[in-house]
């Protein structure tokens, strides 16, 4: 019996020296390194952060590595305040925000905007036009759509997300946004709000987007990572993250981990499109 | 040992009128050139340039007024039983119930009534998407039963043990003594835990936040989805440091510690009246 667990133990011992071996290359940089990297901001960038920091924080437990939401201004401003490290914005910072802060973004994926549903909704297609009807409050019932007729619940972000930002650029093409419109703080409660409301309309991160949600074609193209990447999807964003002044330390090791091809392994299989 | 109390009571009263005193300095652009009152008139458009809070002011007051009027008859009916008319161990029960709902974080009563009250009040009660001011009312009414209740029954028990025995030497029942002698006289505890309760549901951020819609139009009836002045902070606090957005928070903040205080006057003025003539 006691053979047994010794032999149990040391095969997860060899099992777990081959995982860690596997990721061994890109995590290298990582190894005697210490202290705490603090992150928060956009909500979409979380799903990637996450699971790096698992892998990074596996590999070197001396490494704490602390992950927030908030949203895109959330993330500038707190990083430029010097109040975290990281500052992940699902935009490009403005020209303003660089310069007061001496931001330095840095690209590491695209991700599309999709326009989601409940997955009991009928309507899955909508037009430009449509979909700035039913944002602006035009639109009021589904039956117009060809769903059933109940009122359109429609779900908008605060202001300081940047997936709203470039939804309404991109999306929405600018037009206005009711002001009845319910407004939700993540991705993730976009997401819930949707999964729950048989008769509401949002928009997520296309990384975001699973079963629980519906997504919606635009002018008849699918928010499909694929037409995010060949470009046919046109609501799409770059996601950054800033560090004020150039990255250094863990935040530079951070940021080559997420170029390094295990890295961008983790970008896409979390639904977003790596880059060089 | 005595002047250490003491201290500790001026720093706790000092740090009050220190938070105003900073809300004031920090939102002083706006009394500059008169943009508060401005703003308290206005809508929230801040592409158009309006940074108006009414619509969050109306939200705030609307929500927690009607939480509140769900919540007191609840939390007084509790509070009799609590106190008096039921059985002993019975008494104990509700008391321990009512002291566990009070370490609930609110954070759990708005995720529960995403999954199960939102649904019910979208089908049945709205046609919209649930999130509303009925909704938020409902959850804040749970929320803020129990602080009332727990001051209900103080001032309802804490009344001289030798005047019961009087009421009930001359005949008078349990229902009797509770309506002539201790409602009468517990009235100040009864009206200073509205005031806590008042109080907590204005100044909640989670629950109105998650479940009352955060829409910026002007609420116009009870089955409209609205945004509080909390929800409203925590929701532009993200924006820039040196933008009007931020600088409205401060206005916000105002607003609600000065309504709190009117509040808190007005009840206190109330009791002052009933009870200071006959004492």
């Amino acid at each position: 019996m006691k053979k047994y667990k010794l032999l149990s133990l040391l095969v997860v011992l060899v099992l777990q020296l081959s995982v860690n071996s596997a990721w061994s290359g890109a995590l290298d940089p990582f190894a005697g390194q210490k202290g705490t990297l603090k992150i928060a901001g956009g909500t979409a960038h979380i799903p990637v952060i996450k699971e790096a920091a698992k892998l990074i924080m596996t590999a070197n437990p001396d490494i704490r590595i602390t992950i927030a939401g908030g949203g895109s201004g959330v993330g500038i401003k707190q990083v430029g305040e010097s109040i975290i490290d990281i500052g992940n914005s699902g935009r490009k910072p403005t020209e303003q925000e660089i310069g007061t802060y001496n931001l330095h973004p840095v690209k590491w994926g695209i991700d599309g905007v999709g326009v989601v549903v409940n997955p009991d909704n009928p309507v899955t297609a909508l037009s430009t036009q449509q979909l700035q009807g039913i944002f602006a409050g035009t639109i009021t019932s589904w039956k117009e759509l060809g769903g059933k007729d109940r009122s359109i619940n429609i779900y908008d972000r605060d202001a300081a997300s940047g997936t709203r930002s470039v939804f309404w650029k991109k999306g929405l093409k600018k037009s206005e946004v009711s002001k009845k419109a319910n407004v939700v703080v993540s991705n993730g409660a976009m997401k819930t709000a949707i999964a729950n409301d048989p008769y509401g309309i949002g928009f997520v991160s296309v990384g975001h987007i699973d079963a629980s949600v519906a997504p919606v074609s635009l002018d008849g193209v699918a928010p499909t990572l694929d037409n995010v990447k060949s470009g046919k999807y046109p609501v799409a964003r770059g996601l950054y993250s800033c560090t004020k002044g150039e990255p250094s330390g863990l935040a530079a090791l951070l940021f080559d981990f997420l170029h390094s091809p295990e890295g961008r392994k983790i970008v896409e299989e979390k639904g977003f499109i790596s880059v060089e | 040992m005595g002047v250490l109390f003491q201290l500790a009571a001026y720093g706790c009263g000092l740090l009050t009128i220190a938070v105003l005193v900073m809300m004031f300095q920090l939102g002083r652009p706006l009394f500059v050139d008169g943009q508060f009152f401005s703003l308290l008139s206005q809508v929230w458009q801040p592409g158009q340039q309006l940074y108006g809070i009414y619509p969050m002011i109306i939200g705030s007051i609307r929500i927690s007024f009607l939480a509140l009027a769900l919540s007191f008859p609840v939390s007084l009916g509790t509070a009799f039983l609590a106190a008096g008319l039921a059985p002993r161990p019975m008494q104990r029960w509700v008391l321990a119930m009512v002291r566990l709902m009070a370490g609930i974080p609110t954070v759990v009563y708005g995720f529960v009534a995403i999954f199960l009250l939102v649904p019910l009040v979208r089908e049945h009660v709205s046609r919209g998407s649930g999130l509303n001011i009925l909704t938020a009312s409902l959850v804040l009414a749970v929320l803020i039963a129990p602080t009332m209740v727990v001051f209900f029954v103080n001032g309802l028990r804490g009344v001289d043990q030798s005047y019961c025995r009087a009421t009930d030497a001359l005949g008078a029942t349990a229902v009797q003594r509770l309506l002539y002698l201790q409602l009468p006289q517990g009235w100040p505890t009864i009206v200073s835990g509205v005031i806590m309760g008042l109080g907590r549901a204005m100044g909640d951020t989670l629950v109105s936040l998650m479940v009352a819609g955060n829409s910026i139009g002007v609420p116009t009836s009870i089955v409209d989805s609205a945004r509080t002045l909390t929800a409203h902070i925590a929701l532009v606090i993200a924006a820039d440091f040196a933008s009007m957005e931020f600088a409205s928070i401060f206005a916000c903040g105002l607003v609600l510690y000065l309504f709190t205080m009117a509040v808190v006057i007005g009840l206190r003025m109330l009791v002052h009246l009933r009870t200071g003539s006959d004492r």
